[in-house]
């Protein structure tokens, strides 16, 4: 997880907000925004000769070197997905586990964070990469998918939810955005989990981990999975994946939530302190030593 | 009220529209459309005029496909039926795009229905001229839906519906006639309630039959053959009414 720091990324802020201005501003018609791109268009007014508005542009800034000034936006938020998440599918439904720290640098910044969100009462999304890009886009696909439940009649289906998200995310492609999210959920089809990211991938696909602690959930989760397990087994499963990640990872720590998205929605499992985890999997053994020190 | 009816954004003292309204008059003298739902099958049936001798009748289709499960037909001015109809067809596919799903026939209606209501709301345009027919199958339930919009952008999902010349006289008929009915049935249905304003003969209507499989167009011996069946049904009903009495 990134907090942003002042310094360089006021523009790069400032330019994902009008653009989203613009983008909400076209309001329910034909939805083209996944077919246009929202390129910045640098130093030209918003007006092209026929009278159509392009992407909106902003002063860009005095630097000699502008094309690298943009890439050290872009690198600064690149690599610090510190997080552990993960979901699988399974007979009974999907399983959904996060840790819970926040880390800006070496700093650790928060051990509280919700890092998975409730898009609605049958859908989950987790969070990996920027705080704020991961809490407002799956705010705002929430608000699209209760949309399409109240003009349809029928409740969005995940590979629609995912693909909305996939589409918004491609269009902002390259301007700095850092999401590296599942989508997780129950339909008419039964179980779905989709990986959503920045860089506008979109994958479908039965178990996944994301963030920095992934190798290591993904080495205890590929190990123990079977599709055929219960809620608790799936649970502890997903438990022990994140323990060991946040044991490993120094991203990766506070508390492992796990939610399981069944038939009827989703339900919050557990939410376990990681290090009273370590004691629950390691009890400390006292050594004969201790132990006669202990009854003297 | 001569004054209010130039343009379309402005509203006569007592309430009217009068380019919608004019627009429905346009409609009102298109080519008579039938659509029947049947319990499996839903069936389009158009009124074809006779085509000029050196016209390739195959080029004038007017029953047309939106979508593989969504059909349209329509009743008013042919050229602004291809424009509202190449805009529903880049919907459904849009909509594929964005939601990996096809269109519900609902969902196509509604936006073919906003559509026409924009033209009723926008300055320096005129509403869409015509009436349409849509019919198709729900991809998740399977069930068949027939719908209409109008000139105004209203909509509305009927169990048969007539739209154009005579619609009136075809709708009092099928409200006579209708019965739940499936297959065979509800191709007679439809055939017989334009029979009732068309002149008989397979080259004087178009008729197709929308199944979950998909659009069937029938060719004009098939058409030939199920009015044959229909006029033969009629004789016999007739036949039946002064047969018995005569037994005495």
């Amino acid at each position: 997880m990134w907090h942003s720091t002042k310094s360089h990324d006021k523009q790069v802020i400032f330019c994902k907000s009008t653009a989203f201005l613009f983008v909400q501003g076209m309001g329910m018609k034909l939805n083209t925004s996944a077919l246009e791109s929202h390129r910045l268009v640098i130093g030209t007014s918003d007006e092209l000769p026929n009278g159509f508005s392009t992407a909106p542009s902003f002063e860009i800034p005095n630097t000699t070197d502008f094309d690298c000034f943009q890439k050290e936006a872009i690198q600064m938020v690149k690599p610090a997905k510190g997080t552990t998440t993960l979901a699988f599918i399974f007979k009974e439904g999907v399983m959904v586990a996060a840790d819970s720290r926040a880390s800006m640098g070496g700093y650790i910044s928060s051990q509280s964070v919700k890092k998975i969100i409730e898009i609605n009462p049958y859908m989950l999304g987790t969070m990996a990469g920027g705080a704020a890009d991961c809490q407002f886009w799956h705010r705002n696909l929430g608000v699209k998918c209760r949309l399409h439940e109240l003009a349809n009649k029928r409740r969005i289906s995940v590979t629609g939810a995912s693909k909305l998200l996939a589409n918004i995310l491609y269009s902002y492609r390259g301007m700095g955005l850092s999401v590296g999210t599942m989508i997780a959920g129950w339909d008419e089809t039964g179980p779905g989990l989709y990986y959503v990211d920045s860089e506008g991938g979109r994958l479908k696909g039965m178990r996944f981990s994301v963030g920095s602690g992934s190798p290591y959930a993904y080495g205890v989760l590929d190990n123990g999975y079977r599709y055929d397990m219960s809620v608790d087994e799936a649970a502890e499963l997903a438990r022990r994946a994140i323990y060991h990640a946040t044991f490993r990872d120094g991203a990766s720590g506070g508390v492992a939530s796990v939610y399981h998205v069944g038939a009827n929605g989703w339900k919050k499992l557990s939410g376990d302190d990681v290090a009273e985890l370590h004691y629950n999997y390691y009890p400390v053994e006292p050594t004969i030593v201790e132990q006669v020190m202990v009854e003297t | 009220m001569a004054r209010y009816d130039r343009a379309i954004t402005v509203f006569s003292p007592d309430g009217h529209l009068f380019q919608v309204e004019y627009a429905l008059e346009a409609v009102r003298k298109g080519n008579a459309a039938v659509g029947v739902r049947g319990t499996d099958t839903v069936v389009l049936g158009v009124e074809k005029k006779s085509t000029a001798k050196l016209q390739d009748s195959r080029s004038v289709r007017k029953i047309v496909n939106l979508d593989e499960h969504i059909a349209l037909a329509c009743a008013g001015l042919k050229a602004d039926a291809r424009v509202l109809i190449n805009r529903a067809r880049i919907e459904c596919q849009s909509h594929k795009l964005t939601v990996e799903d096809p269109v519900t026939v609902e969902y196509i209606t509604r936006y073919i229905a906003g559509l026409q209501q924009k033209y009723t709301q926008s300055g320096g345009v005129r509403p869409f001229g015509l009436s349409t027919l849509i019919v198709g199958f729900d991809p998740y339930t399977g069930v068949p839906s027939l719908y209409q919009t109008d000139p105004s952008g209203t909509f509305s999902a009927w169990k048969a519906n007539a739209t154009g010349r005579n619609s009136n006289s075809m709708r009092e008929f099928l409200e006579k006639n209708y019965k739940e009915t499936s297959g065979q049935e509800t191709l007679k249905l439809a055939i017989r309630a334009l029979l009732e304003v068309v002149e008989s003969g397979g080259k004087n209507i178009e008729v197709a039959v929308m199944t979950k499989e998909g659009l069937r167009q029938l060719d004009e011996s098939e058409i030939d053959a199920v009015v044959a069946e229909i006029e033969a049904e009629k004789a016999a009903a007739e036949a039946a009414k002064k047969g018995p009495p005569k037994e005495t």
